[in-house]
């Protein structure tokens, strides 16, 4: 039999190593969504002495390279250091892995995303981010273009849903195209919330739709 | 099954030859060769063309129509683009600009009407409703009198939606509109007469029923205003030039031979079987299309907060062969049109997996596959973050 992947992605891809949540987890992300076809989530524990991330682990919602591609960077993270483990690369993971289709570099890349951004999300919340840079509105921008719009399987920026950013005192305050009633607002409020609130010095996020 | 390693259950991409259709076309590629071009320079020719008339005979008769009714093409794909950039071409400068499709059409007639449209032509896609059928209210509304050509399929490619063609093709006829129908998944198991049905162009191919790959044809109704699209000679009524596929065209008959309605039936109670124990056994599952009104060797079932390149993937490795509308199994990297038509979800588009029976499937290719299914379901469920919260709560 044949199949579009390498042996060793076959492999990741029948036995993931550390699956599953840590309750509790230090830190954790979420990256991609059901919109766009593939979706991550990162938790890690980190020994505060070391800084040496002791556990991680991975949930997969997507395809092959996905599943594939997250259980290769539990493997590649676990015991480095939070800035050894931020380094790693999707080039690196796909090297691990004996190589990924190129039509697959969009579901893959999201597991890389998903354990830095559980490592910056530990950062966050552990007040050890290096620049503490000011939250602005480019900022609040760069992470809203995370969130997805799940009707275009896009990002809210691109495609154009993100009415309105304000930041002001700590308080963010983001407008989104859509009515309040919408199907998705809840969800799209909730990811963007997500996204916002660990930033250092932000106390409030609202979230509003005008549609 | 014929081969242990695989149960191939996506008939509707393509179907494994019959052995009795080959012998039938064997003929015509060894000691029958010549085409009926050559009718009025040697024997062989005029052979040939006995051949083919009497295999263009058998297939319009399968249908109601006349010989000179039908067209031997490449395929369905060639047969749609025939019939609507035939017709536009025709009609575009005479009568009108304007063709109507469904949303949910399948790619020669939606990528045809795409190329109508850089083309100068107004397309109107129909919305379906939930289950893929076509509101006939709205058709009749959407007819203008620059209207040339309405296209919706006979049967959806994916969920299997079977449209009640017969009150289309009459809205159609009666605003004095043309009407096509891509029958590429009902022909010959579901009867389609055009002595009853009002529809004046008909897509049909062989590779759905055990026939050869490259095999097609096009019933074009007496008088229809068509114009040449495919230039070369003067084959096949000087509607579409080419050698003629004489293997093919036997083969294309033999197939239709043999389908029989005990077959299709057979078929209809895997479709059955398969849909009512995945919806009962295997929690989280949607099934996608009519229940009923659908394609007697379909079933489509969507397996919520997994991704189907995932699920058809393990299939595989468990030696199971079946195809999904998540975007990640396509080049493309778009999700299947027709669930999102039906309102589906990004999710249930990912999640959706397509079987399709045919004749080398039996009752337990059935039951084996829905034994793993529910093996790679609960699998991947938990490595899932979705659907976590909902069970918890």
């Amino acid at each position: 039999m044949k199949f579009p992947y390498s042996e060793t992605v076959l492999e990741h891809f029948r036995h993931p190593r550390n699956v599953g949540k840590i309750e509790n987890a230090d830190g954790k992300a979420i990256e991609g969504s059901p919109a766009c076809g593939d979706m991550v989530a990162v938790y890690i524990s980190v020994d505060p002495n070391t800084n040496k991330l002791t556990d991680i682990k991975f949930e997969s919602y997507g395809c092959a390279s996905n599943i594939a591609t997250g259980s290769i960077i539990t493997e590649l993270a676990k015991g480095r250091t939070l800035d050894e483990a931020k380094k790693i690369t999707w080039k690196q993971a796909s090297e691990a892995l004996g190589g990924l289709p190129k039509i697959k570099v969009h579901c893959s890349v999201l597991a890389v995303e998903g354990l830095r951004s559980a490592i910056e999300n530990y950062e966050e919340r552990h007040g050890l981010v290096k620049e503490k840079k000011p939250t602005t509105v480019e900022v609040v921008r760069k992470r809203l273009k995370k969130v997805m719009n799940p009707m275009a399987g896009l990002d809210l920026v691109r495609t154009n849903l993100v009415r309105d950013i304000e930041v002001k005192d700590g308080t963010v305050r983001v407008v989104i195209d859509l009515p309040p009633d919408h199907q998705f607002a809840s969800a799209i409020k909730q990811e963007i919330m997500e996204k916002i609130e660990p930033l250092w010095d932000v106390k409030e996020v609202t979230v509003e739709f005008e549609g | 099954m014929l081969d242990r390693q695989q149960v191939y259950l996506d008939n509707s991409a393509a179907t494994r030859l019959d052995e009795r259709v080959l012998e039938a076309m064997k003929p015509y590629f060894f000691d029958k060769y010549a085409v009926a071009t050559s009718e009025f320079a040697y024997s062989q020719g005029i052979e040939a063309r006995e051949v083919l008339d009497g295999a263009r005979e058998a297939l319009a008769v399968a249908i109601g129509a006349a010989p000179e009714e039908f067209i031997f093409t490449s395929g369905s794909t060639e047969s749609s683009n025939i019939a609507l950039k035939g017709v536009a071409l025709a009609l575009g400068s005479r009568k009108g600009n304007h063709l109507i499709v469904s949303k949910i059409e399948d790619f020669p007639v939606l990528n045809s009407t795409r190329a109508l449209e850089k083309q100068g032509f107004q397309v109107t896609y129909l919305d379906v409703d939930s289950d893929g059928f076509v509101n006939l209210d709205k058709l009749r509304d959407s007819i203008t009198n620059e209207t040339i050509l309405v296209s919706i399929q006979h049967a959806n490619q994916e969920i299997g939606t079977i449209q009640d063609i017969e009150n289309i093709g009459r809205i159609c006829h009666e605003k004095g509109v043309l009407f096509h129908t891509d029958a590429t998944h009902t022909f010959p198991r579901i009867t389609l007469d055009v002595r009853r049905i009002p529809v004046d162009l008909i897509t049909v191919s062989a590779h759905t029923i055990h026939g050869p790959k490259g095999m097609g044809g096009l019933y074009i109704r007496q008088g229809t205003r068509i114009a040449k699209w495919v230039d070369g000679g003067f084959q096949e009524f000087d509607l579409r030039a080419g050698l003629e596929n004489i293997p093919g065209a036997v083969g294309f008959v033999k197939a239709i031979e043999l389908v029989t309605p005990e077959e299709t039936g057979q078929l209809q109670a895997m479709r059955d079987r398969i849909i009512d124990r995945i919806l009962s056994e295997i929690p989280d599952t949607t099934l996608n299309g009519h229940r009923w009104k659908r394609l007697p060797q379909n079933a489509n079932i969507s397996f919520h907060f997994i991704e189907g390149e995932s699920i058809t993937l393990h299939l595989d490795m468990h030696g199971f062969a079946v195809s999904t509308g998540s975007a990640c199994f396509s080049r493309s990297l778009e999700g299947s049109h027709v669930i999102f038509g039906i309102g589906g979800d990004h999710e249930r588009v990912h999640g959706s997996i397509r079987f399709t029976f045919g004749r080398y499937n039996t009752m337990e290719d059935v039951d084996a596959v829905v034994r793993t299914l529910a093996e790679v379901a609960r699998e991947l469920r938990s490595i899932s973050p979705l659907g976590k919260e909902e069970k918890e709560g």
